[in-house]
């Protein structure tokens, strides 16, 4: 595995974060892997478990725990759209479906232990996230790490457009 | 302080009462050190550092603050748990996690005023001892991870962090760790073993607070954004001075995040048990919309018990009972513990006679089923079957006793697994068949009751009569 010299400096100065049990920077170290790299590789696991003196399993079930950590790769632009209660009601299913349309993205595909969704040409993935801590103006959504309130589907459009 | 001027459109409503929102959506603040510094900002930390720590727990035992991160508890009274014999290493964790359906409020503090957080969390880390502490920080906050980096980073400079601070001879570092994705990281034990790097099971109880042992097995204080922040505005006004804002047993104020259908969703903060529901919708909200009638609320974040636009409820006021509709119940901890639901974490979703209970339970369900850690086989599996039957009955494949079925299987998780989910998976279920019942009926069907409900089950039945699949 390439690590550049300044991602390693990265994973130094996050390890330095906990003096007490360099365990604790399982999931920092996993961040900025998969900020990286994209998604968590099975040599990714097994680095991080050397780096931090632990056993691959412990870094594995960390992985596999935590939505937020993927082991495959997303598209360029990941999508995370809100599909609990407050966006629900104001209209986030009709917008993944219209992403989806828009995006040529098919979510037949989807299940809970593979919960992304690639577009054909691999510039957008899409998946539902739970309550996104902004439900007074939803529906809202992540791409990368931009957050967007108040996309409606007919705006889904403008959206994707700021990606292209 | 009247000088105060906000964005256009971003008003705070005449009934608020900011104190920690006082700069949010504010005319010309940003996140930097010295926006924080003209107004005053980290003048209480310097000020509680003369003092002794005892001294500060003391006035916010006086102040009456209770947590905003869900349970209510007395803030003073927790962090007095520390065992006084104690001779570990204290930590205190910030509990940034938020993510309980329904509630949109710390999201602010940590994007708009960093500074106010770090200054409450300098005041509290010195009242309990610690010298090492963690902001955790939900992973779909990529954007607060930063901002709060850079402020530490600034006050580091200042001199507010690190060793020595300002010649007081106590030394504090603060870090942030980011989540990643699982709501269960908020019960504050999941979010130990989370920071220690390993799944985020909650521990088994007792002890009942990490207060006496927590973060490596040491005494750890876990507080909410909006909790810590408050400390600030006590060390300011003194815990008397506090505790006159809002209602007695109740103080202060807190951010209310209103959604679902009103005219006006949002985020209000108020003085605690000022406002009633009816005021908070009508004046606040700018009412619901258009031609519709109030159905349901919950209160208090999705796992609050939901309340029916037409329930009566039996309170005391003072030495007597009183009977009130929903519209009169005043947002506060202790009325609304009384009228059978919580306050929670400060999240009101509002639903008008638009809305299928059905669905709106279906929904939350989802939710928990997905969310729970799998520890427990009540939680694990109970809250899979109520999602499974809930989705059976809106596709239109649910038989009448589905809803018995319900309850029952929400009546075995409650009080029998090791962390509050739950209570919180289990909750709306029970409340929802509870007050519900008869919608809940109505969209299931007699002639389903029969039926097989999957392809596997109508070919295990092959030898019975030919019938089609629900
Ligand atoms: C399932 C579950 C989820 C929780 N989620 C959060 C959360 O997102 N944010 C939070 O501050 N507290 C959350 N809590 C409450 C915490 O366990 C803890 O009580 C709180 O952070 C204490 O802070 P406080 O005393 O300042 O309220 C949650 C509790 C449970 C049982
Ligand atoms: S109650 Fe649910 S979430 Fe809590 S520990 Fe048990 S299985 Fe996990
Ligand atoms: S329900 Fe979508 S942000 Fe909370």
């Amino acid at each position: 595995m390439d690590i550049p010299q300044e991602l390693d400096e990265k994973i130094t100065e996050a390890i330095s974060h906990y003096p007490v049990s360099k365990r604790s920077a399982v999931l920092p170290v996993l961040h900025l892997l998969q900020h990286h790299f994209g998604y968590i590789t099975e040599e990714g696991v097994t680095w991080t478990a050397e780096k931090l003196g632990l056993e691959p399993i412990n870094v594995l079930e960390v992985v596999t725990f935590y939505p937020g950590f993927r082991q495959k790769a997303p598209g360029k632009y990941h999508i995370r759209v809100c599909r609990t209660l407050s966006c629900a009601m104001s209209g986030s299913y009709e917008l993944m479906e219209k992403l989806c349309e828009l995006a040529d993205i098919d979510r037949d595909t989807v299940t809970h232990h593979d919960p992304i969704a690639v577009s054909k040409d691999g510039k957008f993935s899409i998946e539902f996230a739970e309550c996104l801590a902004c439900c007074g103006f939803g529906p809202v959504c992540l791409v990368n790490d931009d957050f967007h309130e108040k996309v409606s589907a007919e705006s889904a459009k403008d959206l994707l457009a700021q990606y292209s | 302080m009247g000088d105060i001027t906000y964005k256009a459109g971003r008003e705070p409503h005449p009934r608020e009462k900011r104190l920690i929102f006082r700069n949010v959506d504010r005319e010309g603040w940003d996140t930097s050190i010295d926006c924080a510094m003209k107004d005053g900002g980290y003048e209480q930390a310097k000020k509680a550092l003369t003092l002794e720590p005892k001294a500060i727990t003391d006035e916010v035992k006086t102040s009456g603050l209770r947590g905003r991160g869900g349970a209510g508890f007395p803030t003073g009274v927790k962090w007095g748990f520390i065992p006084p014999t104690n001779t570990k290493p204290v930590y205190l964790i910030c509990n940034a996690d938020e993510s309980e359906p329904g509630t949109f409020k710390d999201r602010y503090i940590l994007h708009q005023d960093p500074h106010q957080l770090i200054e409450g969390m300098i005041i509290s880390c010195y009242a309990v001892g610690a010298k090492l502490a963690y902001i955790y920080v939900r992973e779909e906050f990529p954007e607060a991870a930063k901002i709060l980096e850079k402020a530490i980073g600034e006050a580091h400079e200042k001199g507010f962090l690190g060793k020595d601070i300002q010649g007081s001879g106590f030394d504090l570092e603060i870090y942030v760790h980011r989540g990643a994705g699982a709501y269960i990281c908020g019960e504050e034990t999941g979010l130990i073993e989370s920071l220690e790097g390993k799944r985020p099971y909650p521990r088994i109880k007792p002890p009942y607070f990490p207060a006496a042992l927590g973060l490596y097995m040491s005494p750890t204080i876990v507080n909410n954004v909006e909790t810590l922040c408050h400390v600030k505005h006590i060390m300011e006004m003194g815990g008397e001075e506090y505790a006159k804002l809002g209602t007695p047993r109740n103080t202060g104020t807190r951010i209310l995040c209103v959604s679902g259908d009103v005219q006006q969703p949002g985020y209000y903060e108020v003085e605690v048990g000022k406002l009633t529901f009816g005021e908070l919708v009508n004046d606040v909200c700018g009412g619901l919309k258009s031609g519709r009638k109030l159905k349901a609320v919950i209160p208090g974040g999705s796992s609050a018990k939901v309340l029916r636009a037409d329930e009566r409820f039996k309170i005391k006021k003072g030495d007597d009972e009183v009977e009130i509709g929903v519209e009169d119940i005043p947002m506060d901890f202790d009325t609304l513990m009384a009228c059978g639901s919580m306050a929670g974490s400060g999240g009101v979703i509002v639903m008008d006679d638009s809305r299928s209970m059905t669905w709106v339970l279906n929904n939350i369900n989802n939710f928990y089923a997905h969310e729970s850690c799998g520890q427990c086989t009540p939680c694990r599996e109970g809250s899979l079957w109520m999602k499974k039957i809930t989705d059976r009955v809106v596709s239109g494949g649910g038989t009448p006793s589905d809803i018995d079925t319900l309850a029952g299987v929400a009546k075995n998780i409650d009080g029998r697994t090791i962390c509050a989910f739950g209570e919180a998976c289990s909750w709306p279920t029970s409340s929802f068949v509870a007050k519900f019942r008869d919608e809940l009926v109505a969209s299931t069907t007699e002639e389903n009751a029969g039926k097989a409900t999957t392809p596997e089950a109508a070919a295990q039945r092959r030898y019975l009569k030919a019938e089609p699949v629900a």
